[in-house]
């Protein structure tokens, strides 16, 4: 292991870090992200313990993962329309309109599941278009733009369902909410598949990363020390594999589950790796500085825009399917709760920061609680105050190391 | 020392990691023009704030004696109210809001009901701008003044609140050279005058000759020496022997190797008009060229029109009804949008880096990969090993000081943030490289460190345009300049043949019947 000194040579051949030294870069490099993984665990241990474990049972893990897959799906796109700049106050609206035309054309209309999905992607895709229309091309701010989609969205909701619930769904289209993969492999007591599901997975997961770290050792990048290394990935399979046996032991692995992670590993990628992606970075961080460096910044908003209206469709798809129906006031309040997960995520209200990743802990760390304060049986009132103050929290968190940081 | 408004005693202020100021000594005598000269990142602007509050008194060890008497300020207010007023560089006023609005900002003049007394409050404006040698009319919105009379509104502002320590912070950074010459004059007055003492941080060592009683050196944050400025071995040379702690005996590195080819880029009949005034021409009729191998200067008063002219240019990033012809090695080209502009290897570093020019919260890494990312890009995937590693190679190529280029582009000094600029467009392998006021804002040192990277693209085949209000800077780099004035251009002449006062005189050519002055060339 090289010593802390040479390794900060470029030129030098000593890329690995020390173990010391990876452990303080691990912390000290982003204090918001590393901090945001502690608060999430600390809630986590908080509530295990207030509800005497219950939080942690097979079912209740299950049900938190059914409960709040739409938040989080919504939360993916609202971080991407934060970094860039923009709010959206609309996708309650949207999520209960694209559910409620899948719902005319399944319920009303009996075409099959499929066919009412597609509605709702495409319901989501068209108001998203018509609102990154307006964002990007005639340059309304996105507050206004989607204040009046928030309206315009939810009467057209009302009229489309003629003011009242339709239900139910066919089978088919509520599983995709309310199912489960399993029984494949079969199991005594507890679901093989879904163990086997998850085991690929961080398999995958594993054989990324050290891909990732001999490309990163190629190109004469600081690594982390490979004990830390090892360290964190038997951290994180172990996380995994406690997560997918409290699964295995309830209903097996959710539907929604692996419609998330399909999503979050897709967005995470999109965030990171693609040009939209850092292009969206860009002009979160600074507008006119990526419009002058070749940013095709009008496209990039609609692009951001549009995303978000199909983010929205899928989540109304989810909604609809886990309440079998669809009612006019449905999605109600879902933007707050995304754009809360985003800011708590460590997004930055100006624009320019913000993590996929971020967002979905964010939106556990708010699942969690809304669902640990559920156990212990507080109200609906105490909920709210709750998560009011945690949300403020957060941002002032934010705020404070940014100035203890960029005080000079 | 009865005599000195002003002690600081072994000021040393430590942020987290960093010694920003070390057991520093500054004496300022009552009644003097003070400057303070140094280094992006020496630590004067943090010395200012050690003053001024912005640091509460208990954020840093030493001793602050003001009139006398130990200064222990906790915010700004406090130090205003001791009257100490301190001017930054970027200007805190509200463009929305009148003159009398700004000047009375937080100090309202109000009646006996508490309301606000405008006719006062106009009055008085009126008054204080007659003092700074304004003549405006004070319910005009401030945002429609020019910069030159914007700062000296900052000053009259300073003014009524009594001030009798006043500190500007680089106050001619964004100001031409006969607004700047006019603020000097102003200070000189104010101290003759009023008694007025102001401490003033600058780069120009000629307008510190100019106007300064003392002036105190200050490096790696430690002050290095004082100089009085009246004894005749204060000269320009020993301030920057202080500044950059070596010796310095040619500001611009020699033009060597090199070898002007064909032309590259040509802009003609290039008209355009103001983006909210319809039919205001702001850019009439211009043309230039560059070659290959050839750096050539555009030289124009503030209000001239040069960065209107590039950025018109590029990618039509300003105004509109925009007209004329650009010719990329004799073809003419499009140049609508700045992709188009990129893919024709045109590229252009704007004068204002930290509002158009970088991502200040994305990291260095991020920021020079910005603008050529298609070339890391395949099936629309970033490399992002090799997006590193060309970050990294930029920086020592460039000697960017920083720890990482992971670091964030603001955290960086002015010149080493514009070296990102640079890399960033250098990256896109541009051969027509348009370069906005490339060294304003940064210190010698650096600005000798960008005329060498200049040298470097010209000796490489690229054709480079200099716009630049500092005159020797042209004549120092260039091999040809063009002159601007009112956005026309007024004449070109060859760097052998150009005198600052040739050139000076076709900076303020005013409009004339003979039209197209441009196209009369060497009218040396």
């Amino acid at each position: 292991m090289s010593t802390p000194a040479t390794a900060q040579n470029d030129g030098a051949e000593t890329n690995v870090n020390s173990i010391a030294q990876s452990i303080k870069e691990t912390f000290t490099s982003n204090i918001r992200q590393s901090g945001i993984f502690i608060a999430f665990i600390a809630i986590i241990v908080l509530f295990a313990f207030l509800t005497d474990g219950t939080l942690l049972s097979g079912q209740n893990v299950t049900n938190i993962v059914l409960q709040y897959s739409y938040i989080l799906v919504l939360a993916i796109g609202m971080v991407i329309v934060i970094i860039g700049g923009h709010i959206d106050l609309s996708v309650g609206s949207v999520v209960a309109f694209s559910g409620a035309v899948s719902a005319v054309v399944v319920i009303k209309g009996g075409q099959p599941w499929w066919v009412g999905v597609l509605a709702a992607i495409a319901v989501g895709l068209l108001v998203g278009a018509w609102q990154g229309f307006w964002v990007a091309f005639v340059g309304i701010p996105a507050f206004i733009t989607t204040l009046a989609g928030m309206l315009i969205f939810r009467g057209a909701t009302y009229l489309t369902l003629e003011n009242i619930s339709l239900s139910p769904f066919p089978a088919e289209y509520t599983r995709i909410g309310i199912g489960f993969q399993n029984g494949l492999f079969g199991g005594n007591g507890y679901d093989v598949f879904t163990l086997v599901v998850f085991a690929v997975a961080v398999a995958g997961y594993i054989f990324t990363q050290f891909r990732q770290r001999a490309a990163a050792v190629k190109y004469n990048q600081h690594v982390t020390a490979m004990p830390l290394f090892i360290v964190k990935l038997v951290a994180v399979a172990a996380v995994v594999m406690a997560f997918s046996w409290l699964l295995a032991n309830d209903r097996g692995l959710p539907n929604v589950l692996i419609i998330l992670a399909v999503l979050v590993i897709i967005y995470t990628l999109v965030t990171t790796r693609t040009v939209f992606g850092r292009h969206v970075y860009a002009i979160g961080g600074n507008l006119t500085a990526a419009t002058l460096s070749g940013v095709k910044v009008k496209w990039v908003n609609f692009g951001i825009m549009l995303n978000m209206g199909f983010l929205a469709g899928i989540a109304g798809v989810l909604f609809g399917a886990r309440s079998n129906g669809a009612q006019p006031a449905a999605g109600n309040m879902f933007e707050l709760d995304a754009i809360a997960a985003s800011f708590i995520g460590g997004a930055a209200v100006t624009g320019g920061v913000g993590r996929v990743t971020g967002a979905i802990v964010g939106g556990l760390i708010m699942a969690t609680m809304t669902n640990g304060m559920q156990l212990l049986g507080y109200e609906q009132s105490v909920q709210n105050i709750v998560k009011g103050l945690v949300l403020l929290l957060a941002v002032a968190f934010d705020v404070y190391n940014k100035r203890r940081a960029g005080g000079r | 020392m009865a005599n000195n408004i002003l002690e600081m005693h072994s000021i040393t202020k430590t942020f987290p990691g960093v010694k920003a100021l070390e057991d520093v000594e500054l004496r300022v005598a009552e009644g003097e023009i003070h400057a303070i000269c140094g280094e992006n990142g020496a630590g004067k602007s943090t010395l200012m704030k050690v003053l001024s509050g912005v640091y509460p008194y208990g954020t840093y060890d030493g001793q602050i004696v003001f009139k006398g008497e130990e200064a222990r300020y906790h915010s700004i207010n406090e130090s205003e109210d001791a009257g100490v007023v301190i001017i930054h560089q970027e200007l805190a006023l509200v463009p929305h809001l009148t003159v009398a609005e700004n000047i009375f900002l937080g100090n309202e003049v109000r009646n006996a009901l508490g309301l606000i007394d405008w006719n006062e409050a106009n009055h008085r404006a009126t008054d204080l701008m007659h003092q700074v040698g304004l003549d405006e009319n004070p319910t005009t919105p401030v945002g429609q003044l020019g910069v030159g009379k914007q700062q000296l509104i900052e000053i009259a502002k300073a003014l009524s609140k009594k001030v009798s320590l006043l500190i500007l912070d680089e106050p001619t950074a964004a100001l031409n050279d006969s607004d700047s010459q006019h603020l000097l004059d102003l200070l000189k007055r104010l101290r003759d005058e009023q008694g007025i003492t102001s401490i003033m941080i600058s780069h120009k060592l000629n307008e510190i000759e100019y106007v300064a009683d003392t002036t105190t050196i200050i490096r790696d944050g430690q002050t290095i020496e004082t100089l009085d400025m009246s004894l005749p071995e204060s000269t320009q040379d020993r301030i920057i022997r202080g500044m950059v702690g070596r010796e310095l005996e040619n500001r611009y590195p020699p033009k060597t190797g090199r070898q002007i080819g064909d032309e590259a880029f040509r802009v003609e009949n290039w008209t355009v008009h103001h983006p909210t005034q319809p039919g205001r021409v702001v850019i009439d009729n211009a043309a230039f060229d560059v070659k290959a191998g050839e750096v050539v200067g555009i030289a124009g008063l503030m209000g001239a029109g040069r960065t209107e002219l590039a950025m018109s240019i590029f990618g039509r990033t300003y105004g509109r009804g925009i007209s004329g012809e650009v010719y990329k090695r004799g073809e003419k080209i499009n140049t609508h949008t700045v992709s188009e502009c990129i893919d024709n290897g045109i590229a252009y570093a704007t004068e204002d880096r930290k509002r158009y020019g970088l991502n200040l919260i994305a990291d260095i890494r991020h920021n020079i990969s910005a603008a050529g990312l298609k070339k890391l890009t395949s099936n629309g995937w970033i490399n992002t090993n090799e997006e590193l590693k060309v970050a990294q190679d930029y920086r020592v190529a460039m000697n960017i000081k920083t720890p990482s280029v992971l670091q964030k582009a603001g955290n960086l000094s002015g010149g080493n943030q514009q070296k990102v600029v640079l890399s960033k467009w250098m990256y896109t392998d541009a051969d027509v490289v348009i370069l906005d006021e490339p060294t304003r804002g940064i210190d010698v040192g650096a600005k000798y460190e960008i005329y060498t990277i200049i040298n470097k693209l010209a000796a490489e085949g690229k054709a480079v345009v200099i716009i630049s209000s500092e005159l020797p800077e042209l004549l120092g780099t260039c091999d040809r300049i063009f002159t601007i004035a009112f956005g026309r251009v007024t004449g070109q002449m060859p760097v052998d043949e150009a005198t600052p006062e040739a050139l000076m005189k076709l900076m303020t050519q005013e409009r004339t019947a003979k039209p197209a002055a441009a196209s009369a060339g060497e009218s040396h």
